[in-house]
């Protein structure tokens, strides 16, 4: 097992895709020369030559659609987005032609294509750079929405993602991208709409998926190390399909649950786990189910209000101590 | 519109066999006893949703698609019964998706705006205005990344121009020269709105001088062998490595409202407008031409055109006797492969 980056572990995943496969290309802003706005797509150009590593102009809707159109043509387009919040002005050409070709044909065109670009908040980028476009994408049938919290997960998603016959969604956490952790040296297929139990535990469900996973991580350690609560953190992995089987096999085990993810708590994705928990697991919970998420509010620029917004290990904490009755 | 600027003269009779022009003459009246079927099944309720029909825009469809390959790709936007009858699907499987059935050439999932053909690659039939620009520069890039010498025929209306996808589209086909052919179908009005009144250009053609490599030109849509010719040169031009893109403003005419649910006049254009293009029918004036020439008898047009009323009368029953669909296919190509934990989990009391 190696140790590297996410973004190393995503360099990878393109490499050997594009290797195995010649129908694989990648397109975006920057992905060429420049080497990708974050260093995702680094040497490939040199590798595989233009036409398979595009340099696009800053259009997104307009690259999205040729990506579309270069699916249904038979290829395996990845569209980079320098980040999910440019890729609102390619909304349409992703809900309207890629979601629904394969369906309003009568399934004669399919859309093997892959979206993927970073999401959520970095540091201090304000309201138009820090949005989770997940339950944007999850609400749509005919995608598939993955977002990985670790570099294994991420090597193994995207290549499951790029070999998919659907439109994949693949969220990255901007701030992810330096995250180091281990990852198999030999071949490593993640499937998607598989959730993966991080660390088990019998007294408390974390469900969490993509930067989440380390906050969940970090309050299961003050929760055992303080509270004597031991937390099991479901990491979902993949938002549609979500493997809701195995949150409600951790429900029923430990009766209460915290489900934490980045974005508005507003039609958000743990609405939804929360909606499935309580109609397939509601005589098994000992306690309402809590979330925690961002506050409702666009995202601040200054660094005490951006703090204050996002969804904190203390919150975690104090959210699983609740549902404990603990406080 | 004025017809006086137009880039391409008459073009001339002597390089077509007789043959093809009859084969032009038939697809155009198939096309409009096909759409006069329409309008009398939508009227009667057999059809649903919207229905944008094409009635005098026949020779735009007919004269370029008659100018491809039958490995080269076209695309258009939802007034699409023509295209797709005359790029090859069975008139039956279109009367069949309009109706909502099972035989559809989409299985009577996509209807009126949403014809699709893989076995004559007809890639649809798209709904939201312009979306399908980019669509098809991306099947150029296809052909170009795998060194094929296929051409791809976009057809879209003129509101278009006016919009984003138009404009990234461009700039890739012509930056990328990928083997493109994109052709407006300027008919004057975007729905109800005539499009003088909202682009700030007088030519649409000229919209294409901002991109460096693209050919343009504008023609009369409503003469099928100019279109045609002005198809041929284009994908000509775009076939091969080195190939180019073209943008054609095709100068058309739309008898009936832009939809079944709006009247041909009124609001936005007179009575005496319509009337007055009606007299310039591409049909018409197609036929009355061959027949000039001693290339096409009477008896022969009354013939063809007894054939498109067959061919139309036998897809509306085809289409009537077709069951629909059951409502379990809701779940049917929502996704290519399994969907894991199954869609239907959240679906409870139906």
């Amino acid at each position: 097992m190696a140790v590297i980056t996410y973004r190393e572990a995503l360099n990878r995943a393109l490499r050997e895709e594009m290797n195995r496969d010649e129908n694989v290309f990648l397109l975006g802003e920057e992905v060429g020369e420049y080497d990708g706005a974050y260093k995702v797509s680094k040497g490939l150009l040199d590798e595989f030559g233009e036409w398979r590593v595009r340099d696009t102009p800053i259009a997104e809707n307009g690259f999205a659609g040729l990506g579309i159109g270069a699916a249904m043509a038979g290829l395996r387009p990845i569209v980079e987005f320098m980040t999910w919040n440019f890729a609102l002005l390619a909304y349409d050409a992703i809900v309207n032609s890629a979601a629904k070709m394969l369906y309003m044909s009568g399934g004669q065109y399919n859309v093997p294509i892959v979206f993927r670009g970073p999401g959520g908040a970095a540091l201090q980028l304000s309201a138009q750079h820090s949005q989770v476009p997940d339950p944007w994408y999850a609400n749509i049938p005919g995608l598939k929405v993955c977002a990985p919290g670790t570099p294994a997960d991420a090597l193994g998603l995207l290549k499951s993602a790029i070999r998919d016959d659907d439109p994949v969604v693949f969220i990255e956490g901007e701030l992810l991208y330096n995250m180091k952790g281990e990852v198999p040296d030999e071949e490593h297929v993640v499937p998607i709409g598989v959730a993966d139990i991080k660390r088990e535990g019998a007294d408390v469900t974390l469900v969490c998926h993509s930067k989440m996973v380390k906050v969940c991580s970090d309050a299961a350690d003050t929760l055992a190390d303080e509270h004597e609560v031991e937390a099991e953190i479901v990491d979902l992995r993949t938002i549609r399909p979500l493997d809701i089987d195995t949150v409600i096999e951790s429900v029923k085990k430990t009766n209460r649950a915290v489900v934490v993810q980045e974005g508005w708590p507003y039609s958000g994705i743990g609405a939804q786990v929360v909606d499935d928990i309580q109609r397939e697991a509601f005589d098994y919970l000992d306690a309402p189910v809590a979330r925690v998420s961002s506050l409702d509010v666009p995202m601040h620029y200054a660094r005490p209000v951006e703090k204050h917004i996002l969804p904190s290990a203390d919150a975690v904490v104090k959210a699983a101590r609740h549902v404990c009755y603990l406080d | 519109m004025d017809r006086r600027t137009l880039d391409r003269r008459e073009v001339d009779l002597g390089g077509y066999e007789r043959e093809q022009l009859h084969d032009m003459l038939s697809a155009m009246l198939l096309s409009r006893r096909f759409e006069e079927k329409c309008a009398e099944s939508y009227q009667m309720g057999r059809i649903g949703g919207f229905c944008h029909l094409y009635i005098g825009q026949e020779a735009v469809a007919v004269g370029g698609i008659h100018a491809l390959r039958d490995d080269d790709f076209v695309f258009t936007a939802y007034r699409d019964h023509a295209q797709a009858i005359v790029r090859g699907i069975e008139p039956r499987a279109v009367m069949a998706e309009l109706y909502g059935r099972v035989d559809g050439c989409s299985k009577g999932a996509g209807g009126s705006m949403h014809m699709f053909g893989r076995d004559v690659n007809f890639m649809g039939g798209h709904g939201i205005v312009g979306t399908h620009l980019p669509l098809a520069a991306g099947v150029g890039y296809a052909i170009r990344y795998r060194g094929g010498d296929e051409v791809v025929l976009c057809y879209f209306g003129d509101s278009v121009v006016n919009g984003g996808p138009f404009h990234e589209a461009f700039n890739m086909v012509a930056k990328w020269k990928l083997p493109v052919i994109y052709v407006v179908e300027n008919n004057s009005y975007g729905m109800g709105t005539d499009i003088e009144r909202v682009a700030a250009v007088d030519r649409l053609v000229t919209r294409a001088c901002a991109y460096e490599g693209m050919h343009s030109e504008r023609i009369d849509g409503q003469d099928a062998l100019a279109m045609h010719a002005a198809v041929a040169a284009a994908a000509e031009r775009a076939r091969g490595s080195d190939g180019r893109p073209t943008f054609i403003e095709a100068i058309t005419y739309r008898y009936l409202g832009h939809s079944m649910s709006d009247a041909a006049h009124g609001t936005y254009r007179t009575k005496e407008e319509v009337q007055a293009e009606r007299k310039n029918d591409p049909i018409a004036t197609f036929s009355d031409r061959l027949m000039e020439a001693d290339l096409l008898t009477r008896g022969e047009y009354d013939e063809i055109n007894q054939a498109a009323i067959d061919a139309v009368e036998d897809a509306a029953e085809f289409a009537e006797n077709s069951p629909h669909p059951e409502p379990s296919v809701a779940y049917d190509n929502v996704y290519a492969d399994e969907f894991r934990g199954g869609l239907d989990r959240r679906d409870a009391w139906r």
